[in-house]
């Protein structure tokens, strides 16, 4: 998957951000969207082949895959990923039409287009809320459609047509563990910086 | 998107670092990220797919694997590699943050500054002293902490850097002793050898860094000593030349790093 759209993206936001900004960019880019592609697509890869039932009943394997993981933990991780970064594209956005209106009348209306004053602040600060709310939707949304951040090896399944229950188990449950506790770290990392960076930008 | 993403970062800041440096830089992707990606990810490729046990019982081999690779050896190298280029952005943005105050004082019309145009700020050396000095110096601790904590991690995990051919598993579901086959144990072990070889050379290449900087450190500063001594009042000639050989130390650049220079 083709993710140098997000790079160009966060690149291009980088130039109208706070020092805090940069850092979460930095966050953002190198210890949740490399570790992604560089790592964690790969161990979910074959998820589905290496999920085991001990059934011989045709269709229990598919059944089963299909209520234990309704929404697979890799393309949660990818959505979060696009969703959290597309804030951004707000403040991207109104420094364009501020150099649009600039050049509309021919004359500096503004200090500079990049300044974050006025209603480039207030865009900023919609931003920020905004990436904070969508990143905790999305660990709450982890957390209750998998109880927890936990990947247990074994399931016990008993949808129809798996015959009474049927142990299934899940393939690398423990490197998906440290993945999904690495996602959340991250996470609530970027919370953090996206905080820091609200109140640095009330009170300034 | 991949590792060329890092490259690209990274490119840009191999311009403010030593000459140690710049081999440490050229040390992690060719014989690392390079190697991970051309060779340690096809032999790693197909690594559960193969790993047989010998029973019939469904979801022993699962359990089983699990149980002896906990996180994949090219995972922890992933990360490894990642984790140890991040403490080179702290110097890339340290030298943005002095490029954009010295930037803000030319637009304030400061008297002090003595530059003409903001190009001039743009193309304007770098030394590695004063502060930028601790930013480098604790980046190469860091990355020193990050390669020794990944190492120990590796050898803990794994006992060793062995490769065993046949492991005797008996988690359960598997009943009693089970006999797995691991794929390609020989090539895994050569591979796991030559990387863990490779991070230490990087272990001793930012070791020396380390020195050399510290060393640079006190001289510098004897001679300043020495200086003030003998000619308390004299202009600073010599400072002139120490900084021709700061010069010589750290290139610094028009642009650091994609994205980080405003």
């Amino acid at each position: 998957m083709s993710w140098g759209f997000l790079r160009d993206l966060l690149s291009g936001v980088n130039k109208y951000s706070t020092a805090i900004g940069r850092i979460w960019v930095a966050v953002v880019f190198l210890f949740r969207l490399l570790v992604y592609i560089v790592a964690a697509e790969n161990i979910w890869k074959y998820e589905h082949d290496e999920f085991e039932c001990n059934a011989k009943q045709p269709g229990c394997e598919n059944v089963c895959f299909d209520h234990f993981f309704p929404i697979s933990h890799i393309r949660l991780w990818a959505l979060q990923l696009i969703v959290v970064s597309t804030p951004s594209l707000l403040v991207v956005f109104h420094v364009a039409y501020r150099e649009n209106r600039e050049k509309h009348h021919n004359q500096k209306l503004y200090k500079s287009p990049g300044k974050i004053d006025g209603g480039l602040l207030c865009t900023y600060l919609i931003s920020l809320t905004l990436k904070t709310g969508f990143e905790v939707v999305f660990l709450v949304l982890f957390y209750k459609l998998y109880n927890g951040f936990e990947v247990p090896p074994l399931v016990k399944c008993d949808v129809r047509p798996c015959p009474n229950t049927v142990d299934c188990y899940i393939s690398k449950p423990t490197e998906k563990m440290i993945f999904l506790r690495f996602l959340v770290a991250t996470s609530c990392l970027c919370i953090v910086l996206n905080l820091s960076e609200l109140s640095y930008l009330l009170f300034k | 998107m991949d590792w060329g993403a890092l490259h690209t970062i990274l490119g840009g800041v191999n311009k403010h670092s030593t000459s140690i440096g710049k081999i440490w830089l050229t040390v992690l992707f060719i014989f690392r990220i390079m190697i991970l990606v051309v060779a340690a990810e096809r032999v790693w490729g197909d690594e559960q797919d193969d790993f047989v046990c010998n029973t019939l019982q469904p979801g022993c081999k699962n359990v089983c694997y699990d149980h002896f690779f906990p996180i994949s050896h090219i995972r922890l190298w992933a990360l490894q590699l990642i984790f140890v280029s991040t403490p080179a952005l702290l110097v890339a943005m340290h030298v943005a943050y002095r490029r954009h105050e010295k930037k803000r004082q030319f637009r304030k019309g400061d008297q002090k500054c003595e530059y003409k145009d903001i190009e001039e700020i743009r193309k304007q050396r770098f030394h590695i002293e004063g502060s930028l000095w601790w930013t480098y110096t604790s980046s190469i601790f860091f990355r020193l902490v990050f390669e020794a904590v990944f190492m120990y991690a590796f050898y803990f995990m794994y006992d060793g850097f062995r490769m065993p051919r046949l492991m005797k598993c008996n988690a359960w579901p598997c009943p009693n002793t089970v006999d797995c086959f691991v794929s390609r144990p020989t090539e895994k072990t050569v591979f796991t050898i030559f990387m863990i070889a490779v991070s230490s050379i990087c272990i001793l290449l930012n070791v020396a860094e380390l020195c050399y900087l510290l060393t640079k450190f006190f001289l510098r500063r004897s001679k300043k000593a020495a200086n003030q001594k003998q000619h308390p009042n004299h202009e600073n000639k010599e400072e002139t030349k120490q900084n021709e050989m700061n010069e010589l130390i750290s290139d610094s650049c028009q642009n650091t790093v994609i994205g980080f220079s405003s």
